[in-house]
């Protein structure tokens, strides 16, 4: 299957927005004072999250799930202006421990890998497992060091879906100092480490609270919904948990709870957060209301960002431009950052709004709407 | 033999709503229909050999459940894909 995008190559500064029913790209002016709405490509197909190379000008790969014709993952080498699909796409290699869930779902997560491995890209599915390209994303091999790890069954309950939308494996993280040096979380074990590229994982899940089980601090059996790693300082790791927001500094391997110091009427649940890409002290997250059933919808129906510029030590509400009341969510992958000064944040919203605040997130405005879901935003910079 | 081929496939085969494919078992017939038609195989069946949910094959007109099925070069052939969802 191979496709065009109405628009031909994208240029300059441009949001990647996957959504329930497509992709589409926000393409910004050079000065970031105009954004023009392009697309959609994969018109009807379910596309989970679209990011663009960082170690080239013109790679992109976009997760796939094409209504009932399962997973696949899309490339572009030429800036989204014409895709073909991966030649292998994720698939699991023969089970070897009697897993229920033995086939790939949906593939779910992308990320670039590291900056040594032009052409190595890593895949998250569901149910949880873990794919590796070495030819920007045409062929896929399974991570076996996970896939078939003795401890999979029990790590993710057999692969049972975990939320709503399946059971994901998520926030693939590599440490920009050492390839082989690799987080990832799954939604019923938590966070994983690897120092050998994927070969062996263990648990990072100290100082983590489930806080509605009987044991609090379980092993495992925790629900990371968005794990990030400071580019700049890959000591630092942020994660917005469905039971808080946390930071962990290495080598420590605790986590803390900065999400006791949001107010408390406001609580510290949600799916997303992104931290600045200059500054390790500071991150925005997007709360939800996680109490009686979860209806997942800003707290009081108030939406607002909150933004750290101290470690989590204060949090600031940040609400300006976002009209209330309102009663959506945003997503994990569906919130962003660009590079620029001061910087912009991005989210989009699952009532398939497109939000910009481009001055730290300090005042927002409105790039799109009446687009689909958005299942997830990212931020590329073409060439102009 | 003629395949039918579903309008959710035809991006496969160049629009394509019947084409040819060769082999002497339904399993057959889709790795052939996947030689000449790259990927195409992958959309209907896992990487457990098990048909997709909502895939369904006809062999003159009865749904088959068994890709060993044995065909013949007289047989029809029609691949439907039921839609859901919203």
């Amino acid at each position: 299957m191979s496709g065009n995008v109405a628009g031909g190559r994208l240029r300059g500064l441009t949001l990647l927005v996957a959504t329930k029913k497509g992709a589409f790209f926000i393409v910004s002016s050079p000065d970031r004072s105009t954004f023009e709405l392009q697309g959609p490509a994969f018109l009807g197909h379910i596309i989970h999250h679209v990011i663009a190379d960082p170690r080239d000008s013109h790679t992109l790969l976009a997760a796939a799930r094409t209504g009932h014709l399962g997973p696949t993952v899309f490339r572009s080498t030429d800036c989204g202006a014409t895709w073909e699909e991966a030649q292998r796409p994720p698939a699991f290699a023969p089970a070897r421990d009697g897993r229920r869930k033995d086939a790939v779902e949906s593939v779910f997560w992308l990320t670039p890998g590291h900056a040594s491995e032009p052409g190595v890209w890593y895949a998250g599915t569901s149910p949880e497992g873990l794919f590796r390209s070495e030819d920007a994303g045409a062929h896929w091999e399974p991570v076996a060091g996970w896939n078939d790890h003795e401890k999979w069954i029990e790590w993710t309950g057999d692969g049972e879906r975990a939320n709503p939308g399946g059971s994901p494996l998520h926030s693939i993280l590599i440490d920009p100092r050492d390839a082989k040096h690799m987080y990832f979380a799954t939604s019923t074990g938590g966070v994983f480490e690897t120092r050998d590229q994927g070969g062996t994982w263990d648990l990072l899940n100290t100082g983590m609270m489930v806080d509605f089980q009987p044991d609090p601090h379980p092993e495992y059996g925790y629900d990371p919904h968005c794990v990030i790693l400071h580019p700049q300082e890959p000591d630092v790791l942020y994660q917005q948990n469905h039971c808080g927001i946390y930071r962990m500094h290495r080598p420590q391997a605790r986590w803390h709870r900065i999400g006791y110091n949001m107010p408390k009427e406001v609580g510290d649940i949600g799916f997303p957060i992104v931290s600045h890409p200059r500054n390790p002290d500071m991150a925005w997250v997007f709360p939800m209301d996680g109490t009686d059933v979860w209806p997942r919808t800003p707290p009081d129906n108030r939406p607002a960002v909150y933004r750290t510029e101290d470690a989590g030590q204060s949090w600031q509400r940040m609400d300006a431009g976002l009209p209330a009341p309102a009663w959506y969510t945003v997503y994990r992958q569906a919130m962003a950052t660009d590079s620029r000064h001061p910087l912009g944040v991005y989210f989009g919203t699952t009532c398939g709004e497109v939000w910009a605040g481009l001055d730290e997130g300090s005042r927002w405005q409105r790039l799109a709407a009446h687009l689909p879901d958005v299942y997830a935003v990212e931020v590329a910079e073409f060439e102009s | 033999m003629k395949i039918g081929i579903p309008s959710v496939l035809a991006s496969y085969t160049d629009g394509a709503r019947s084409v040819e494919a060769a082999g002497d078992t339904v399993a057959a017939l889709l790795h052939d229909l996947d030689r000449r038609y790259p990927g195409i195989r992958f959309r209907m069946v896992d990487e457990r050999s098990r048909l997709r949910p909502h895939v369904r094959i006809f062999l003159n007109g009865e749904v088959l459940r068994d890709l060993a099925t044995p065909v013949q070069n007289n047989d029809e052939v029609v691949i439907m894909q039921a839609l859901s969802g919203g």
